[in-house]
């Protein structure tokens, strides 16, 4: 992964004594809070219902075991022993002290982290697939791009109060595994007939109130000119997008009222004056990024034979053949898989994971995953480049720390922001919903049969939790200072995204569980053969769901 | 005497900034908003002293910079610190335009956007309250190395490195 340079050092450094300062100067009353506030914002601090929140950066979700075994220190020395990984594949620390940022800050920069730019009006963490460089589909690794990106974007001189905050995601397989159709800027990676490389540029898509799929707007971008494309784009957006309504102020809306054709020529008469300037990237700065990310030292493996041999092993032993079925999958490299260390045990909030665990994680990557492993926008942990004859040992040992729940990418893996039990934008609590969820469905064969279903909870409409893109989406809204929650069917952050859409009138918590129990109803009953939640929802429509779930009691 | 941070030091500032109201052009150096400017341009023509502009952020630049150019400084005024519109502004003004003359932050901008202020263009700030000249001066130096393209470095650091 990548490693800095005295450079890199020094400007992260700088950035730990300038925000020292000013939180100095805010705690002497030098910094009205209306200043501070963007500028602790543009740290990832924000300041929740119970205590400051500091999210820290995780650069394309990419973490070193030496980085993880920080990050246990930090929770362990500034905070309560645990760590939430989010849903942009960042890390957030629940319980900081204000003054006590600063040195947390210092301890990040010693091992290449920080939390620059995580919050506020500015060009967030890039994010991508946690399969990359080793996805059966990928066209080209996205990292040395999403690198590339954060370098440009941090503490970009022109784009730090932009009307809103402003999020990037790159796609450099046939699938897409980063939603990067739901970013401001979604960018695919792709070959031109002459098998040169490039950039399909998505822009405008988002969640939150107004939720839209983005629009190409350049179906081809040569990869040298990524830099300079990119500075065009935010340069339209940040004269022209809305400051008047925060709510209208995402480029999204922009995008929309100028059309994306409209667009997309502002960009390109933009472009034009930036285009082949000092931004465009030089060869050997391509070279010099990717090089941080080489393939590791893989052993020639047979793959058939090492695949039977795990099979074989699988079939004495009916937990390890769950986790192995749901929890790992093949990677390009025979003899090699990749897999996913679930945060989302019953009981625990998704995403969280404690001190313990996280040295845990550090240990196995060191002994499996050549040192690394990602953190991934479902909310989990991923070890890619596992031997298939240590999966029985990894396994046993991840099982010892409750990181082996065997439910990836069940209904039981659901994706869940912090809720009302933390964050002062809620209106409802989301995590003892998926807490009831995970109760009700605990048969694993029930599980397994429904099969592939993802399951998405954001405590407000601003969609933390990817409701809107969650084959079953749940909405937390206020109703007279009570907790409701809105169901909503169809939604897919895949290439083919489509948003979800409302079932009918919200439910209260005692009737969550029961009503997703319906809907699984419905499905089951429906189904044919081996079709997806998804694809019968998309067959049957909604009405059939709509009937069940709002049926009188009988 | 007012007192402006310019140059990365602490000055007298002699402009004199119109009041909206004002239906004469007092002698000396005069900073005018672009409504005056143009209200004022017959006078403008036989003034004894330098003319400035303020403009918004949010200004069409592309449409009416052409004849400000030739003018010895350039405001852009800053309706709160949260409205980014200035830093582009101030770049097309350097980077496009290749303007030369003074770029001087006014309105509601804060000492700790000094640095990146800086960085887009602008070398003066007068600032709307009572802040520090020259403690707020320190924040123009927060950072010694930098990764983009900025009217400061033409070279980012990809090729510098």
């Amino acid at each position: 992964m990548y490693k800095y340079d005295n450079y890199d050092h020094k400007i992260v450094n700088e950035r730990v004594e300038q925000f020292r300062d000013q939180t100095q100067r805010y705690l002497a009353g030098e910094i009205a809070d209306e200043e501070f506030l963007p500028l602790r914002l543009q740290n990832g601090l924000y300041v929740q219902r119970l205590a400051p929140m500091l999210r820290i950066a995780v650069p394309y979700g990419m973490l070193s075991s030496r980085q993880v075994r920080k990050l246990a220190h930090i929770s362990r020395v500034f905070d309560k022993g645990y760590v939430h990984i989010t849903t942009r594949q960042n890390v957030q620390l629940n319980w900081p002290a204000l003054e006590e940022v600063p040195d947390i800050l210092a301890e990040l920069a010693e091992v290449e982290m920080h939390a620059i730019q995580t919050s506020g009006n500015c060009i967030r963490n890039t994010t991508t697939d946690q399969f990359a460089g080793v996805a059966e589909d990928e066209i080209e690794d996205p990292r040395p791009w999403c690198e590339l990106i954060r370098q440009w974007s941090t503490l970009h001189p022109e784009f730090a109060f932009l009307p809103r905050k402003f999020k990037i995601a790159v796609c450099g397989s046939t699938e897409d595994r980063a939603a990067f159709l739901l970013h401001d800027i979604g960018l695919q990676l792709v070959k031109n007939d002459n098998e040169e490389l490039g950039f399909e540029v998505f822009v405008g898509g988002g969640l939150g109130r107004t939720p839209i799929i983005g629009s190409s707007i350049r179906k081809f971008l040569p990869k040298q000119h990524l830099l300079s494309y990119l500075d065009a784009i935010v340069r339209v957006y940040n004269r022209y997008g809305n400051r008047d309504n925060k709510y209208k102020a995402r480029i999204k809306i922009l995008v929309k009222a100028w059309t994306p054709e409209v667009f997309a020529q502002r960009v390109e008469a933009e472009w034009k004056h930036l285009k082949d300037g000092p931004s465009t990237l030089t060869n050997s700065e391509i070279s010099r990024v990717k090089s941080f990310f080489p393939s590791p030292d893989y052993k020639d493996i047979n793959g058939s034979e090492s695949a039977d041999k795990v099979a074989e092993i699988a079939a004495d032993n009916i937990a390890f053949k769950r986790w192995l079925d749901r929890n790992t999958q093949p990677q390009k490299q025979s003899g090699y898989r990749s897999v996913t260390l679930s945060l989302k045990p019953a009981g625990v909030a998704p995403g969280d994971v404690t001190d313990k665990q996280l040295e845990t994680i550090a240990d196995l990557a060191d002994r499996f995953s050549f040192g690394e492993l990602r953190a991934t926008h479902n909310q989990n942990i991923v070890l890619t480049d596992v031997i298939e004859s240590d999966l029985m040992e990894l396994w046993q040992q991840a099982k010892e720390s409750a990181l082996a729940t065997p439910t990836i990418g069940t209904i039981n893996d659901m994706i869940c922001c912090p809720g009302g039990d933390y964050c002062s934008l809620a209106n409802a609590k989301s995590i003892p919903v998926a807490e009831a969820i995970q109760r009700k469905f605990s048969d694993l064969d029930y599980v397994y049969d429904l099969g592939d279903l993802e399951l998405n909870i954001s405590g407000c409409m601003n969609a933390c939790g990817h409701h809107h893109v969650g084959h079953i989406g749940i909405l937390g809204v206020d109703k007279k200072g009570k907790e409701w929650y809105q169901i909503q069917l169809g939604g897919s952050a895949s290439k083919n995204a489509s948003l979800a859409k409302v079932l009918g009138p919200s439910l209260s918590r005692d009737q969550i569980t029961d009503g997703i129990e319906k809907l699984l109803d419905v499905y089951v009953e429906n189904r044919i053969a081996d079709e997806s939640f998804l694809s019968t929802y998309q067959r049957i429509g909604i009405e059939k769901f709509k009937e069940r779930v709002y049926a009188p009691s009988t | 005497m007012p007192q402006v941070l310019k140059d990365n030091c602490v000055v007298n500032d002699d402009w004199i900034t119109l009041e909206e109201s004002s239906e004469t052009l007092p002698s000396g150096d005069v900073l005018l908003s672009y409504d005056q400017w143009q209200g004022f341009s017959e006078q403008i023509t036989r003034h004894d002293g330098s003319v400035g502009v303020i403009i918004d952020g949010n200004a069409e630049i592309e449409e009416i910079i052409e004849p400000l150019l030739k003018l010895p400084l350039i405001a852009i005024n800053f309706p709160k610190f949260a409205d980014g519109r200035g830093f582009s502004a101030a770049r097309l003004l350097r980077e496009r335009f290749n303007y030369t003359g003074e770029i001087r932050a006014v309105g509601g901008f804060i000492r700790d956007q000094l640095y990146l202020l800086s960085r887009c263009g602008f070398n003066a700030f007068k600032f709307a309250d009572d802040t520090d000249l020259s403690e707020s001066a320190k924040s123009l130096k927060d950072f010694s190395e930098t990764y983009q393209v900025s009217v400061e470095q033409k070279n980012p650091l990809f090729r510098r490195r």
